[in-house]
């Protein structure tokens, strides 16, 4: 390979405006790099006076489980209605609060508690439902949220709420955020990557969007590059057919040459960008088939995620190229699980949602520790709303649905500057009520921000007039799991 | 949109007040009182703090204290350190830069003059400022610039060569570059007028109204899915042929607006014009399972206001839907007025059907349409005369037949039985009407999960199981076969059982079921396995089909008298997934016997056939019998009217429809909802306009056609320079305001005021009377005033600049050079298609599917109908890039990688990025490397004989100018080498030769694949991809 000519243009470019321009593409500080011939990992800055403060974090792996885990089946248990089956819910619980129309019109609200055995796990004794037999074995690793609410009731306003801190279309996603905020630590790399599985549970549920990644109103550079499971992961990253790495090579030579004429012809700095990020897409065709081969991974660390691993697109696998993603300095790994939207027939599609997840969740977690990632890793697992204590539909000992409930569910998290084993936050004895420490879901992003240096309230960005910001006007760190 | 991260130091000065001035109140003062005072000293009462205000000189001028700095409260607070005294406070995270407080400070001390926000009072045409060079000008426009040019001590570039001008005005005013030929021609033309000339031509091709809709598919956030979680797809694109007619056909803007904004309330609204309010249509509709219609109808009422206050008056009224506007002066109350203009839609908030156009709707139809139509009805109408005639002979021909039939019985075993009298319940609430062929039809709630029980009276005997017939109902959800709002039902258990005249019910246990139709993947087997999340279907929405299940019991059940059947048909696998219109019948025989086929006499047709003397009722039932199933005249005649029928609703079903407003004969009422909740109304208001701006004209009703006569008016001080300002950004590559999509108080300052308000009021009333199309330039004429700017030196100015203004003024704010920027995804697209021969030119009309990624839509989602795409195989995969079918919730990639937004909410303006993913989409994508390979063809077959001549012949395809003796050496090293490689490596020639859907050559291979190469390099050119 040969590597391009060194620039010849910087005399005439002003610094500034030049940078300005380059630290383009997802953060990536491509120039820097070329300009000066320097090779390996450099950070681009984000926004000046970013991070605020010293981050505990310098990376985050957001597990999001899309559709709504049942938290009284996994994560909060309740004795105290197991022998309730079947009786109405009191209106005291429910307190005349909304509904979806999809149970609202049931003649009752059948209590369905649980049908799985729950234990004490850990020095902490975190409860952990039957099954989830590898999580709980993480316990101590973990920070357990039981009552994080949300404000929508509907999947798609409430996954749009939870990555973009509102119920409608056209805000930046959290990753964006993080992106503008911080930029990038890896320079051949995007800030922010995508991952989606779907779920063998309910394996046609629930849609993604792209808007869920997107950056909304910030400068697309941020939005989240989406790793797709058909065809070229990242988008046109393979030469056409009877082009190879040294015919690509030859190409770019020339073009680099022709458009560096032109740089000298016309000045324009945004000249000498292109060439670059024509310099990073070329790296970028070996860096990213790299990142996704796994062949050289030793057998013991394939097994421990399970044998999805070996099946692309899985969970798993998912789970896996995270960590390689970490061990890489991407930014943001975001992974989306689908398929936890369990209207009926609970037991069974829970279990297959669980199966899928239970071992990569908790192989990555070790993996993450092994490798000394984990304690600058921020890692969240969660959905964007919890699920019913009543069954929808019909209610037998075996079986149950539950429809969307938004009042409280859970949220694990974990790694960087989390205080491992604590259960934070009560909910009621039907888990349809926050009782003691009630997180919104703004207080979790706000969270998440703040491992990563961020106060919450300082990463704006005036659009249309106004100063905007990932958590709107709420939001407060949640303190009591902070190690 | 390039951020402004380190915005040249040197410019932000020029573009605000020097340490010695006095600051200008809306240039320098208000963006700090507004960013850093309004929140909690604001217009918004609700959250103001010590009753002060500062966006008013009356009530602050006790803490103000004009002219007396050591007795200016303000000057005191923000210069405080006590964290108790200090102004904004440190809660606020927004302190005052030295800078800013001196500002603040020095227009304190000069008097704390105050002016109403810039943009909201009425736009002057000032007088044309004078200038040294004044021969550069070459129309007004340039004089402004100039002067501001001449002020800051800067010379403007020379004028760019023919080459580059042809090349960008093809580009601004089509989206297309010029042919080589049209080069030519320009460069020979010795004509005065040969650039006007140029002009001309393009104002008048029709690729014009396409390239310029582009932006108001954006705005209007048009797309072909309806959004949110399903995402199936939608017929809007009637709309989009308006626009595109409308824009070529040069529509007075005025009338361009109160067409798209109220078309339909106009006198004897024109097909058209009703068409036009399709833009208000344009937005998602929520049809995800368990919303409350209500919440998200509001949603959509507020995205209308959003939308057109952003598009026309560069407004965001949405900010004050949960309170008072922080920074402009809009009220809650006011927002909700402005609201109510939209509010009186007959619309639900729900969508129709997951894939279909939601009511109002218009029918687009075309002459040929009509005629065809025409044509058809009288022909249905024949046919009906001549089965009225044949019926005639019913009553003969059937006591003909009946005789005859009922020996035919007799020789037969009768299988099915039909079920007489029965009656059905749900558990679910649903009630059921018989119909004439002994069907149930089910209406009324439609259960998260029904069960349909069925008793029927059965005499002594044997009974052995039941067949259940699922048939199709215009009053079915998509005239199918099931109540889910897409026309499917899924069964999940089917249980029968005896009742006695005393006893236990004894359940009958099924042993055989068989259907002569299943869905993929949810086969008849699934029904009573007990496996979760499993059952029958049968493709009710896409089929349509009428369809047979049977459930035998292994050996007959002997039947006591008085004994009943019941039976229960259960839908609990998918919620409200229960089944449609249905027909039972019951069999005794033995199992061997039965089968689907098994021929099934309706009861009553039974007992007829019997009846000693037949009443009126029963022949009645025996001529309808007759008429429907036995081959005979009267049926053929029936047959042939049936099929005339079907003939012109299939003629109909094609007709595309195209949702649009309609006004409710009584306005629904409208009421402010406490924080923007759909269910916390207050107070009710009337639909009314904001008390900052200018009343309604004289003479109109306060409705939303006046709305719209108010928003097109020239006593508007915001429409006419929200225009012209994003048609400035359009030549200019940034707006005169910056932030195109906010005027509000908020905007950024305009870098020429006098220059955009001369501009707003020379589009309203035109002056300097451009011609287009041999007319001089009308009122709110847009073809004119796109020529007034190109006419201009200006946007004549070579890109390159006389002394390098890169670094001071990167956005070229000044216009000291000409201007450069990316061209948009589509323009890319079409660019490279066009350079290669590849494009099919065809205005209008449903999109179309050109290459995308493998499983683009089927990544994140299997709901809806946009699934498994498949791209065509004509020329739908060469038509430009705006007739690309547009899915909301995964939008065509390769324009989100070049900025497009996705179209869920009304975008005003797209960044402007350059990122390696672009580059690998340029390089490798189908769409470039099948057009780089017909360019590379191109050369070869019209180049010439030399390599020299050919690549000149491309080079010019691509970028419109021949190439440079040294950019020529490259090109032709690197085409020497590449022939060198690919002579070696036929296998490699060959695969890349075949890139793409036309037709693979199969002669000269390695020689193409060389030229290929060589394309793709040119169509990767900086200067392909900007417009300079």
């Amino acid at each position: 390979m040969n590597p391009p000519a060194p620039l010849t243009m910087q005399d005439a470019l002003n610094r500034r405006v030049f940078l300005r321009n380059t630290t383009s593409f997802l953060g990536l500080s491509a120039l820097a790099g070329l300009v000066q011939g320097t090779q390996g990992k450099t950070t681009s800055s984000g926004r000046p006076g970013f991070p605020t403060h010293a981050a505990k974090a310098k990376r985050i792996i957001y597990l999001y489980q899309s559709g709504a885990p049942s938290q009284m089946d996994l994560f909060d248990p309740k004795p105290a209605i197991a022998d309730r089956r079947g009786e109405d819910l009191p209106d005291s619980i429910r307190k005349g609060q909304r509904l979806t129309t999809m149970t609202s019109g049931q003649k009752k609200f059948p209590v369905a508690p649980t049908i799985f055995k729950f234990a004490k796990h850990g020095q902490s004794g975190m409860e952990f439902s039957e099954l989830l037999p590898h999580l709980s074995k993480q316990a101590d690793k973990l920070a357990m949220i039981r009552t994080v609410h949300t404000e929508a009731i509907n999947h798609d306003p409430a996954i749009t709420f939870s990555q973009t801190g509102h119920q409608l279309a056209g805000r930046p996603s959290i990753g964006s955020w993080l992106s503008y905020g911080l930029g990038s630590e890896n320079r051949d790399l995007p800030a922010y990557v995508v991952l989606t599985s779907f779920g063998s549970g309910r394996p046609n549920d629930q849609p993604l969007y792209d808007r869920l990644w997107s950056s909304g109103f910030l400068p697309t550079r941020h939005q989240g590059v989406k790793f797709r499971n058909t065809g070229d992961a990242v988008l046109y990253l393979s030469n056409p057919p009877g082009v190879d790495t040294a015919t690509r090579r030859r190409t770019l030579n020339r073009l680099n040459s022709l458009n560096r004429e032109r740089l000298s012809q016309v000045g324009d700095p945004e000249i000498a960008t292109r060439i670059a990020q024509y310099e990073l897409a070329f790296r970028m065709q070996s860096s990213v088939p790299e990142l996704l081969d796994i062949s050289k991974e030793p057998k013991h660390v394939l097994d421990s995620y399970g044998p999805d691993v070996h099946r692309p697109g899985s969970y798993a696998a998912n789970c896996l190229l995270a960590r390689r993603m970490a061990e890489r300095d991407v930014r943001f790994v975001q992974l989306f699980h689908m398929g936890w939207d369990h209207h009926g027939g609970l037991p069974k599609a829970l279990a297959g949602q669980c199966k899928d997840t239970d071992q990569p969740t908790a192989a990555l977690l070790n993996d993450l520790e092994q490798r000394g990632l984990l304690k600058d890793t921020l890692i969240v697992w969660g959905g964007e709303f919890g699920r019913t204590v009543y069954s929808q539909g019909n209610l037998s000992e075996t079986n149950y649905g539950r429809d969307h409930h938004p009042r409280c569910f859970t949220v694990l998290l974990a790694g960087a500057g989390i205080r491992g084993g604590v259960t934070y936050g009560e909910t009621d004895d039907y888990c349809y009520n926050v009782v003691r420490d009630p997180v919104a879901v703004h207080d979790l992003n706000a969270t998440i921000l703040d491992q990563l240096g961020i106060d919450h309230e300082k990463l704006t960005h005036r659009f249309q007039g106004r100063d905007y910001r990932l958590t709107d006007v709420h939001g407060q760190p949640v303190k009591g799991i902070l190690a | 949109m390039r951020t402004c991260v380190a915005l040249g130091g040197w410019l932000a000065l020029l573009l605000n007040s020097t340490a010695a001035e006095v600051p200008d109140f809306n240039r320098d003062v208000r963006p700090i009182l507004a960013t850093h005072c309004f929140t909690c000293h604001g217009p918004d009462a609700n959250t103001r703090k010590a009753k002060l205000r500062l966006d008013e000189r009356e009530a602050s001028l006790e803490i103000l204290a004009p002219g007396k700095l050591d007795d200016s409260e303000l000057v005191h607070r923000i210069h405080a350190t006590d964290p108790d005294e200090i102004m904004p406070p440190p809660s606020l995270k927004k302190p005052l830069s030295a800078a800013q407080k001196d500002v603040l400070k020095r227009w304190v001390a000069a008097g704390a003059p105050y002016a109403g926000h810039w943009a909201f009072s009425k736009p002057q045409r000032a007088e044309l400022p004078k200038v040294k060079q004044a021969n550069w000008a070459r129309t007004p426009v340039d004089r402004f610039v100039l002067a501001r040019l001449e002020r800051e001590g800067l010379q403007p570039a020379a004028r760019a060569n023919r080459e580059r001008l042809i090349c960008r005005l093809s580009l601004d005013l089509t989206g297309l570059p010029p042919t080589p030929a049209e080069v030519k021609a320009f460069l020979n033309d010795t004509e005065p007028n040969a650039y006007e000339k140029v002009v001309d031509r393009l104002l008048a091709s029709p690729r014009y109204g396409e390239h310029m809709a582009v932006a108001w598919l954006d705005y209007s956030r048009y797309a072909d899915s309806n959004g949110y979680q399903t995402d199936g797809s939608r017929q809007q694109w009637p709309w989009r042929d308006w626009l595109i007619g409308a824009l070529n056909e040069n529509k007075p803007f005025d009338q361009f607006t109160i067409e798209q904004l109220a078309g339909d309330l106009l006198p004897d609204a024109t097909l058209n014009q009703k068409i036009a309010t399709g833009f208000n249509r344009n937005h998602r509709i929520n049809g995800e399972g368990g919303i409350i219609a209500e919440e998200w109808r509001v949603e959509t009422v507020i995205d209308r206001v959003e939308t057109t206050g952003a598009t026309w008056l560069g407004l965001t009224i949405g900010c004050a839907r949960c309170h008072d506007h922080k920074y402009d002066p809009f009220s809650q109350r006011e927002f909700y007025q402005f609201y109510s203009f939209f509010n009186n839609v007959p619309e639900t908030g729900r969508l129709a059907g997951q894939s279909s156009n939601t009511k109002p709707l218009v029918s687009v139809e075309t002459a040929t349409y009509k005629a065809q139509v025409a044509e058809l009805e009288t022909f249905v109408k024949q046919s009906e005369i001549a089965a009225k005639q044949a019926a005639a002979e019913l009553p003969q021909l059937v006591k003909a037949w009946a005789p005859k039939f009922r020996e035919e019985l007799r020789g037969q075993k009768v299988i099915w039985h039909g079920v007489g009298k029965a009656t059905v319940t749900s558990k679910g609430g649903a009630k059921f009407e018989r119909l004439d062929d002994g069907s149930w039809l089910p209406s009324g709630p439609n259960a998260v999960h029904d069960t349909y029980e069925i008793r029927i009276p059965h005499a002594a005997g044997p009974f052995t199981g039941v067949l259940l017939e699922c048939l199709p109902d215009a009053r079915t959800p998509n005239k199918s076969l099931g109540r889910f709002s897409n026309g499917n039902f899924v069964l999940t258990r089917v249980e029968a059982e005896i009742s006695g005249a005393k006893g236990k019910p004894q359940p009958v246990k099924i042993a055989r079921i068989e259907a002569d139709y299943s869905q993929k993947g949810w086969d008849i087997k699934n029904v009573n396995s007990g496996i979760g999340g499993k059952g029958w279907a049968v493709d009710g929405p896409t089929r349509r089909q009428p369809i047979k299940a049977l459930f035998l019991a292994e050996q007959p059940v002997t039947l006591a008298e008085d004994s009943t059947v019941v039976l229960r048909l259960v839908c609990a696998t998918l919620n409200q997934h229960n089944l449609g219109r249905f027909r039972l019948s019951l069999t005794g025989a033995t199992p061997a016997a039965v089968s689907l086929k098994g021929n099934s006499i309706p009861a009553e047709v039974r007992a007829a056939l019997d009846a000693a003397q037949l009443d009126a009722k029963q022949l009645a039932v025996l001529e309808k019998y007759y008429r429907a199933h036995v081959a005979n005249p009267v049926k053929a005649a029936d047959d042939r009217v049936t099929a005339a029928r079907k003939k012109l609703t299939d003629l109909s079903k094609k007709l595309p429809t195209v949702m649009v407003m309609e006004e409710m004969a009584e306005p629904r009422k409208a009421f402010i909802l406490n924080r923007g909740h759909y269910d916390q109304p207050g107070a009710e208001v009337k639909a009314g306009l904001p008390a900052f701006l200018p009343p309604l004209p004289e003479g109109e009703a306060m409705n939303r056609l006046g709305l719209a006569r108010w928003i097109a008016s020239g006593d508007n001080p915001l429409t006419a320079r929200v225009w012209v300002n994003r048609a400035w950004e359009r030549f200019f590559g940034v707006g005169l305001v910056k932030t195109t999509e906010n005027f509000g108080v908020q905007a950024a300052f305009p870098s020429h005021p006098e220059l955009l308000d001369w501009l707003a009021r020379e589009f309203v009333e035109p002056t300097q009377g451009m011609r287009v199309a041999g007319q001089p330039a009308r009122p709110w004429d847009m073809k004119a005033f796109h020529k007034l700017l190109v006419m201009s030196a200006a946007y004549q100015q070579n890109t390159k600049p006389n002394t390098d203004t890169f670094a001071v003024d990167p956005d070229n704010r000044l216009l000291s050079r000409g201007p450069r920027f990316r061209l948009d995804g589509e323009q890319l697209r079409d660019r490279a298609l066009y350079a290669s021969g590849l494009l099919v030119e065809q205005i209008g009309g449903p999109s179309v599917r050109p290459y995308m990624p493998v499983g683009v839509w089927n990544e994140t989602t299997r709901y809806g109908d946009l699934r498994n795409y498949k791209h065509a195989t004509d020329e739908g995969l060469y038509r430009r890039t705006m007739y690309t079918i547009w899915k909301r919730t995964a939008a065509p990639p390769s324009m989100l990688l070049f900025d497009a937004p996705n179209r869920e909410v009304c975008t005003i303006q797209r960044s402007r990025t350059n990122t390696p993913l672009q580059a690998l989409s340029l390089l490798n994508e189908v769409t470039f490397v099948e057009a780089a390979r017909r360019l590379g063809g191109r050369m070869l077959r019209d180049g010439g004989d030399s390599m020299e001549s050919q690549l000149t012949h491309g080079f010019l395809w691509a970028v419109s100018r021949k190439p440079s003796a040294r950019e020529l050496a490259v090109l032709h090293e690197g085409l020497k080498e590449d022939l060198a490689y690919f002579t070696a490596n036929p296998g490699a020639a060959k695969e890349l030769v075949a890139v793409g859907e036309s037709a693979a050559p199969e002669d000269r291979l390695a020689e193409r694949a060389a030229f290929t190469l060589a394309a793709n390099v040119m169509l990767n050119l900086d200067e392909f991809v900007t417009r300079e």
